[in-house]
């Protein structure tokens, strides 16, 4: 049977082949680059058309249903309109800094994909300490967006700027010791081990309820830290315009935009690798024949079908919760999600130490 | 030249070219961005090195964490070159001669460290595992210590802050 992992070694013999080492390592790093640019491309179109798909639905209207069958190729008809827009910079602006910021913010994104296991044996980079890598890449994009909001010139765009360096810095906490919480129980940063823990059983069915109140919690300051609804303080549109994205048009507001769909889409990967198994198929104890048929689905099946799941729970939150206040926001992060999580992670240790996980 | 030859060259390069950058630079918010850099290029060097943790605590602490402090503090000054007071031309001079100095300690102290060959990608103490086990053994109470003073400097930054009300 075909799998990514085979595909990979296959094209990794016959380079090896035919060129020398030097060669092979640079010809590979072009691949993954090409292939993390198209998988870019493929998810900004696909999670455009999902989530106005997802808010018709949740609000009860159509939706866009013009453009190709059931409207599914509106996104790429969106995507050519803002091709085709002027990129205007704006005379007050800082010309570099304006035109360098979204090309960051989709560079964070990308270096983010590195360590995630798309399938079994498919992976770009297995560092010992993955989950630390995805932390502290993530902690960058806050520089894109201080960046953006700087470089306009504008007091709506710093305010939004302002404002999302706030909440980052402070959301990534409780997204870090949730995150640690797995780790705890894993013994392991590697990311590839953390899957193969789970291969009888997912964290958050094993680690009884600290697991799922980890779960929460990074589910909730994950959606803070890429800067969605209820979140989106950064960008509210009643209040600042569009926030630190205010002077941009054409093809680098919708660099943006990507960006922001390829972080939910990488913290929607994270959550269901160390939370939901990764690309580790559902079992249930000794039924050998249930779980046969579960392995029968081909792993990438397994790891995209959590990831979406874990996006439809972010784009249900974004259309059913209201805005937070700033002040609201900053509460909810010091003075309920981090004594939780901390509280949490003793808690976890504890489980660890007396394995009491299954 | 293998590809840790090729990346070894190009990240010294870019460390070197960036934290010029960071002393010619005008601009306040351009220094800090191009510090930055360096701190890019330098954890470049330390994942050559195969010191993967480093690397990530280098990001996390500086690119991530104090960095980020620094665009804030300078963004909200909004320092710009007519409204800030503009030094005197002996401040730069005694700047020029201070920093000179320090070269020169530099450089004196590499001449009399001798030539020691560095193997690229090799060596694991910079693996979490061995950073770990060294910290929680052999450096228990100095690494207790230090972190008693991190909640002491935590502790006065919460009274300063709380001095207006």
């Amino acid at each position: 049977m075909w799998s990514f992992s085979k595909i990979a070694n296959i094209i990794h013999e016959w380079l090896s082949q035919t060129f020398n080492v030097t060669w092979t390592t640079i010809i590979e790093m072009v691949i993954a680059g090409v292939a993390v640019i198209s998988l870019f491309a493929v998810l900004g179109l696909v999670l455009v058309i999902m989530e106005r798909k997802v808010s018709a639905w949740m609000q009860i209207r159509l939706g866009p249903n013009r453009v190709g069958p059931k409207g599914l190729l509106q996104s790429l008809a969106d995507t050519l309109k803002l091709l085709v827009k002027e990129g205007m910079t704006p005379n007050g602006a800082d010309k570099f800094l304006f035109n360098l910021a979204p090309f960051i913010a989709m560079m964070v994104a990308m270096l983010l994909l590195a360590p995630i296991a798309f399938a079994k044996d498919f992976q770009l980079w297995d560092l010992n300490i993955g989950v630390l890598y995805v932390s502290a890449i993530s902690s960058i994009s806050v520089i894109s967006i201080l960046m953006a909001g700087w470089a306009s010139n504008n007091k709506y765009s710093l305010l939004g700027a302002m404002r999302s360096g706030a909440q980052i810095v402070s959301y990534e906490l409780s997204a870090g010791l949730s995150v640690l919480a797995i780790v705890v129980l894993t013994g392991s940063l590697q990311l590839s081990e953390i899957v193969n823990s789970q291969a009888n059983g997912w964290w958050i069915f094993k680690g009884h309820i600290p697991a799922i109140i980890a779960f929460i919690t990074f589910i909730i300051a994950v959606t803070a830290e890429t800067n969605r609804a209820p979140f989106d303080l950064a960008e509210a549109e009643s209040e600042l315009t569009a926030g630190f994205h205010t002077e941009y048009s054409g093809m680098k507001f919708a660099l943006f935009f990507l960006a922001e769909y390829a972080n939910v889409f990488i913290v929607c990967a994270i959550g269901a690798t160390l939370f939901l198994g990764g690309w580790m198929p559902f079992h249930i104890g000794n039924w050998n024949g249930f779980n046969n048929i579960m392995d029968w689905i081909p792993s990438s099946v397994w790891f995209f079908g959590k990831t979406f799941f874990l996006i439809f729970l972010i784009m249900w939150f974004r259309w059913t919760f209201p805005r937070l206040r700033i002040d609201q926001l900053l509460n909810l992060e010091w003075k309920y999600l981090l004594p939780i999580s901390m509280v949490n992670i003793l808690l976890v240790t504890a489980m660890a130490i007396l394995k009491w996980h299954f | 030249m293998n590809v840790t030859e090729i990346l070894f060259w190009i990240l010294s390069a870019l460390a070197i070219a960036s934290a010029l950058m960071v002393v010619l630079s005008k601009n306040p918010v351009h220094s800090v961005l191009w510090l930055i850099m360096v701190f890019f290029a330098i954890s470049g060097h330390y994942i050559l090195l195969n010191a993967q943790f480093l690397f990530i605590v280098n990001l996390i602490v500086y690119a991530g964490a104090i960095m980020v402090l620094f665009l804030f503090v300078i963004m909200l000054m909004n320092l710009n070159t007519d409204t800030e007071p503009q030094k005197n031309k002996w401040l730069k001079v005694a700047g020029v001669v201070a920093g000179g100095c320090l070269m020169l300690v530099f450089v004196a102290a590499l001449k009399s460290s001798g030539t020691q060959q560095v193997q690229m990608g090799e060596g694991n103490i910079g693996l979490i595992e061995n950073l770990g086990k060294a910290l929680f053994n052999e450096y228990v109470l100095p690494f207790e210590i230090s972190s008693v003073l991190f909640l002491s400097a935590m502790v006065g930054a919460v009274v300063i802050g709380k001095k207006g009300d």
